[in-house]
This record gives structure tokens, C-alpha cells and sequence, in this order.
């Protein structure tokens, strides 16, 4: 990074640091500015992408007005510039959920590429007939998907754990699932339920089966303080936009015996030390895995909101969002009772600030259709998890989400455009 | 600005409410189709029984949102008794109403009943074939909110595949 956008950048988080989350963030946030619908924005989406903060989108536009060059080709000024910026916001990544080293970081486009590459790379060199790979009823389609694409080509078997009612794993099986699998796959924070899985005990149960853990990651990094080590991952993805970054980047943390010890994912460009007409050579990790011009602005950017989260402290902003979540939860049971389902777990300390709910049997597009009108943003759907959906006997639900920006003036709004809705389809 | 009664007119939540034609036929002598809209999950079954080129009985069944529950119960009124090609001219009508394009707007009014076509090249009317749209009509501000569009036009995207299949 140039002198000049280290300073602005720093200069941002020394106004951020030490302030009260909620309320007192949001000018950092400009887009929370405009109205919706005529009316004051109500931001509960975050799950589905957070908002950016100013020094993210002045970090960016600082990089392509001052440094922009392609990255770790030309031996000029501007280009070393912009690879220093790249690589600066790589080791702050890194650091910003403590990978041993910044060469475990790769970037990819998003979460989903990230487990695209993991299911390419290593699984198409790892995984046959005979294998299996565990994964659970509660994962996004990103961690699904990628799996069953292999396992047709492959023929390995893909085992599930189930949940149980109240939203979270059902682990009384999980020795006899982990027999002679070599990956478990599990998101370690629910992006329908909210659910925080014991990533811990996830992990030394799978080390014990002599399988790997893959984390998603893409809820949990940008809400909680996050170790990938303490959590015993081998790989772990998130991605860029849901923790005030931008769109196009994202993360593949992966211990660097493993994927040294992979095979290229893409290739072109970058991920080669040498082509010859016989053949090439790969480059180095992580470059190895990063073919082609990666996205430079974008990845200054998510150095950028990784140093605006770290000024607010991933403590704090755990701390708000349980006290939120609280909140949010008590709201809307004294208001709506029996009315409204929660789905997921009914403690706050268990969940993040991620509410699935269904409400009397108004349809999830008809409810957001209301809330859209008094300004209100939460998303309905299946929220790319149909088996779990199916499981729980709900074709959709409506979401809100919190993130540190929002505060009891945002639940307050929710629980009054419910109201609204429920006016509006009273039979 | 587009405003909720745009969307949710009066006969749009009656038909919501009191679904017509809803249930299962027979397979066979009728054919099913299903509709799936990815977005929302939403699942739309029609069954159409045709008896000498007329469609003699149709009924729909699966769940979903308002505009798409409406919309199916609108669309089997509308068809039932009618000839094939009565049926597939309407269709038209009716998908045409739902484009952007068709309805007249994204020009610069709200006037729902301005089909001036700013763009000059299309002079298509909305109800092409000199089709009467009728109480569909009713569905013509859902082009205002343009995520629901799908939810509208389900159904009779399911109709026109079960249709397909009752000349296999």
C-alpha cells in the first residue's frame, strides 16, 4: 500500500476506534444515507452482502487513482506499488484471522470459487470410489454442490449430518459418519438458522478420522473474531462483501502443506513459474492458485474493511450483535407470540444475529413486499440451502440480518412493518 | 412511485383467498405440468384435461406467493372452456402484458393505462390477436415491481407445458 492510502485509511479507523457500535457507525456508511421507498433506509441484509464503509470505498478509488498497474509483472514504480498494496492486504488478512502465513491466503472470486477450488484441486486428486466426504443438511448450495459435481465424475459417497428441530447438528452419529471419510464440510455459522457450529470439536473429531475440516466461513468471519488455527482448520473460505468489503474477492485460507502439496486449480497467467511447449511448471502457492489478473482494487478494499473491522475490535462487534440479537428476539415475541417463528436456535449466545422467520401464513415474497414499502430490506427465499429447507418443511422464509451498523431503532422498524403486513393480509 | 395497491389490487387478494379451480385431475385423461421459480422456491402444479381441441377442466395446485396463487386462479378461469388456441393466444396476451416492454412502462409516467410506446419500434398492442385480457388486466401493475414478475407469469408458463404435453 502507498504511504498516502495507509494514512488515509488509518487516519479513517482513528475516528471508527473506540466508538459504541450501531447507531454510531452508520455515518461510516454512506449508502445508509439515501431513503428506500421515500423513507429512511432499514438495512437488514447483511447477511446476503453488508454495506461499505467509507475508507473501503476511498481505499479503492485511492488505489485506482494514484497506484493502478497489474500486480507482479512490470519493474516500474506504479507496479510495485500496486503489488505492495496487493500483497500488504494480503498479510493483513492473514493476520486478521490468524493464518501462519500469508501464503495460505488465496484469492478467489468469492466463497463458492473458493470451495470450487478445493473440490477441483484437492478433491479431484484425493477423492474415488470407496471414499466419502461429510457434509451437513445446514450448508449453503456453495458446499454442497461443488460435491456433488465431483462425486458424479468421481464416484465417491457424500454423507449428510442431519439437524435436529430446535437448528442445530445432530453430532450422536458423527464417529460412525466420519468412519473413512477424508473431508468433513461444515459452515460455521448458519446462514439460514444463524447457527455457530462447534468448529473445535468438528475439527478434532475429523483430524481423529484422519479426514480434513473445510469451514465455510463466509457468516462467521465477518461477525466474530475468527483463528483459524485455534478452530483446527484446514481450509476455510469467506468472502470479501459480507464483512464491509467489496463484490469479487474472496478467501481461501488453506494450511500451506496441504495446498502446497495440490494441484493447480486454473490455468494461465500468474500461477506458473514456467511454460515450456512440454509442459509448465506451477508457481509458488498461493499464486499458484491465483491465475490470471486478479481483482487488485477489489483485494485493497478488503484490506481496507479487514483494518476498519479490526479498529472497531471483532469482540466489540460480536458483543453488539449478541446484544442486538437479544433484542431482536424478545421484540418480536412479545409482539407477535405464536404469530411468528424464529427458526434456529432461541439463544442468543448460540446464534448470530441472523433471523429466519415465518410469519402467520403470509408467503416470505408477500411479507418482504411489505417491508420493501416502508423502507424495510431483508431478503425472502430459500437462501441457497434447499436441503435444509426441505428438511425444516418450508419452502421459504424471510430473513432479516444484523450487522454493526444496525441497532434497536432497526428492530423497532422490522417489528412495525410486520405489523404492517399483518394488517394488510388480515382475511 | 409504485405503490403496494399497484401491486395488490382488490381482485388479485380475492383470488388469493379463495383460489379457484384449485385441487388435482385425474392422470390421464388430463396431463400435469410443474413450475418451479428457482428464486423463491415457490412450486406451481396445473393439470389440464382437453377434450376435442377445448380445454374441458384445468386445476392447479403446489404453493406460493399471493401474485403467483392469483395468477394461477386468474389463468384457470380464464382458459377453462376455451379452445387451445384460444388459450395459447391468451397466453401471449398475457406474457406480453407482463414484459416490461408490453405494459408501457419504464417510460416516464405511472399512468398504468398510457401504453404509448416511447420506444417506436414495437406499435404491438397489448393484447395482440385482439385477446381481452378482462380481469388479468388486474395483474398489469405487478410490471412495476419487476422481482414479481416470475411469481406472475409461473402458472402459465406451467400451462403452456402442460398444454405442449397433451399433444405428444
Amino acid at each position: 500500500m502507498s504511504g498516502a492510502a495507509a494514512n488515509q485509511v488509518a487516519a479513517a479507523n482513528a475516528v471508527g476506534a473506540g466508538r459504541p457500535i450501531g447507531r454510531h457507525v452508520r455515518t461510516d456508511f454512506p449508502i445508509l444515507d439515501r431513503a428506500a421507498r421515500d423513507k429512511p433506509i432499514v438495512y437488514l441484509d447483511s447477511a446476503a452482502s453488508s454495506q461499505k464503509p467509507r475508507c473501503v470505498l476511498e481505499a479503492m478509488n485511492n488505489y485506482y487513482e494514484t497506484i493502478n498497474a497489474n500486480v507482479h509483472r512490470g519493474a516500474y514504480e506504479l507496479a510495485a506499488q500496486a503489488t505492495e498494496a496487493m500483497e500488504t492486504a494480503r498479510a493483513e488478512t492473514a493476520r486478521f484471522v490468524n493464518a501462519a502465513s500469508p501464503d495460505e491466503i488465496v484469492f478467489t472470486k468469492n466463497v463458492t470459487e473458493a470451495f470450487n477450488l478445493v473440490a477441483r484441486s484437492w478433491g479431484g486428486a484425493s477423492l474415488g470410489p470407496g471414499d466419502a466426504v461429510v457434509i451437513t443438511e445446514m450448508e449453503h448450495h456453495a458446499n454442497i454442490v461443488p460435491w456433488q459435481m465431483l462425486a458424479a465424475e468421481k464416484g465417491f459417497e457424500i454423507r449428510w449430518i442431519p439437524v435436529t428441530a430446535e437448528g442445530h447438528l445432530e453430532l450422536s452419529g458423527l464417529d460412525r459418519l466420519l468412519d473413512g471419510a477424508k473431508l468433513l464440510g461444515v459452515t460455521a455459522m448458519s446462514n439460514v438458522l444463524g447457527t455457530l457450529n462447534p468448529i473445535q470439536r468438528l475439527a478434532a473429531a475429523a483430524h481423529d478420522a484422519g479426514a480434513l475440516i473445510l469451514v465455510d466461513a463466509a457468516q462467521y468471519v465477518p461477525h466474530l473474531p475468527c483463528d483459524v488455527q485455534a478452530l483446527g482448520a484446514d481450509f476455510l473460505g469467506f468472502t470479501g462483501h459480507k464483512m464491509c468489503g467489496p463484490t469479487g474477492v474472496g478467501v481461501l485460507y488453506g494450511r500451506a502443506e496441504l495446498l502446497e502439496a495440490m494441484p493447480p486449480f486454473m490455468g494461465g497467467g500468474e500461477m506458473i513459474l514456467d511454460v515450456r511447449k512440454d509442459g509448465f511448471t506451477p508457481n509458488r502457492i498461493p499464486h499458484k492458485f491465483e491465475a490470471g489478473t486478479p481483482p487488485i482494487a477489489e483485494i485493497v478494499g478488503l484490506g481496507a474493511a479487514v483494518r476498519y473491522l479490526d479498529g472497531l475490535g471483532m469482540d466489540r462487534v460480536r458483543e453488539h450483535e449478541v446484544g442486538l440479537t437479544a433484542y431482536a428476539l424478545r421484540t418480536l415475541q412479545e409482539r407477535y407470540g405464536e404469530d411468528l417463528a424464529v427458526h434456529g436456535p432461541s439463544e442468543p449466545a448460540c446464534r448470530g444475529g441472523v433471523l429466519s422467520m415465518s410469519f402467520r401464513d403470509i408467503h416470505p415474497h408477500d411479507l418482504s413486499q411489505v417491508l420493501d414499502d416502508r423502507g424495510v430490506c431483508v431478503r425472502a427465499g430459500h437462501h441457497c440451502a434447499k436441503p435444509l429447507m426441505r428438511h425444516l418443511g418450508l419452502a421459504a422464509t424471510t430473513r432479516a440480518s444484523l450487522y454493526v451498523y444496525n441497532d434497536t431503532s432497526d428492530v423497532d422498524a422490522l417489528a412495525d412493518a410486520i405489523g404492517a403486513a399483518g394488517d394488510f393480509f388480515a382475511l | 412511485m409504485a405503490s403496494l395497491e399497484d401491486l395488490y389490487r382488490e381482485i388479485i387478494l380475492d383470488h388469493y383467498r379463495n383460489p379457484r379451480n384449485r385441487g388435482e385431475l385425474e392422470v390421464p385423461p388430463a396431463v400435469q405440468a410443474v413450475g418451479f421459480n428457482p428464486l423463491c422456491g415457490d412450486e406451481i402444479i396445473i393439470y389440464v384435461e382437453v377434450r376435442d381441441g377445448v380445454i374441458a377442466e384445468v386445476s392447479t395446485g403446489g404453493q406460493g406467493c399471493s401474485i403467483s396463487q392469483s395468477s394461477a386462479s386468474m389463468m384457470s378461469t380464464a382458459v377453462k372452456g376455451r379452445s387451445v388456441d384460444e388459450a395459447q393466444k391468451l397466453v401471449r396476451a398475457f406474457k406480453n402484458m407482463m414484459s416490461i416492454h408490453g405494459s408501457g412502462i419504464g417510460g416516464s409516467g405511472d399512468d398504468l393505462d398510457d401504453h404509448e410506446d416511447e420506444s417506436g419500434g414495437d406499435s404491438e398492442s397489448n393484447e395482440p390477436d385482439g385477446v381481452k385480457l378482462g380481469d388479468l388486466e388486474a395483474l398489469r401493475g405487478v410490471v412495476k415491481f419487476p422481482v414479481r414478475i416470475k411469481c406472475a407469469t409461473l402458472s402459465w408458463n406451467t400451462l403452456v407445458e402442460a398444454l405442449d404435453q397433451s399433444f405428444d
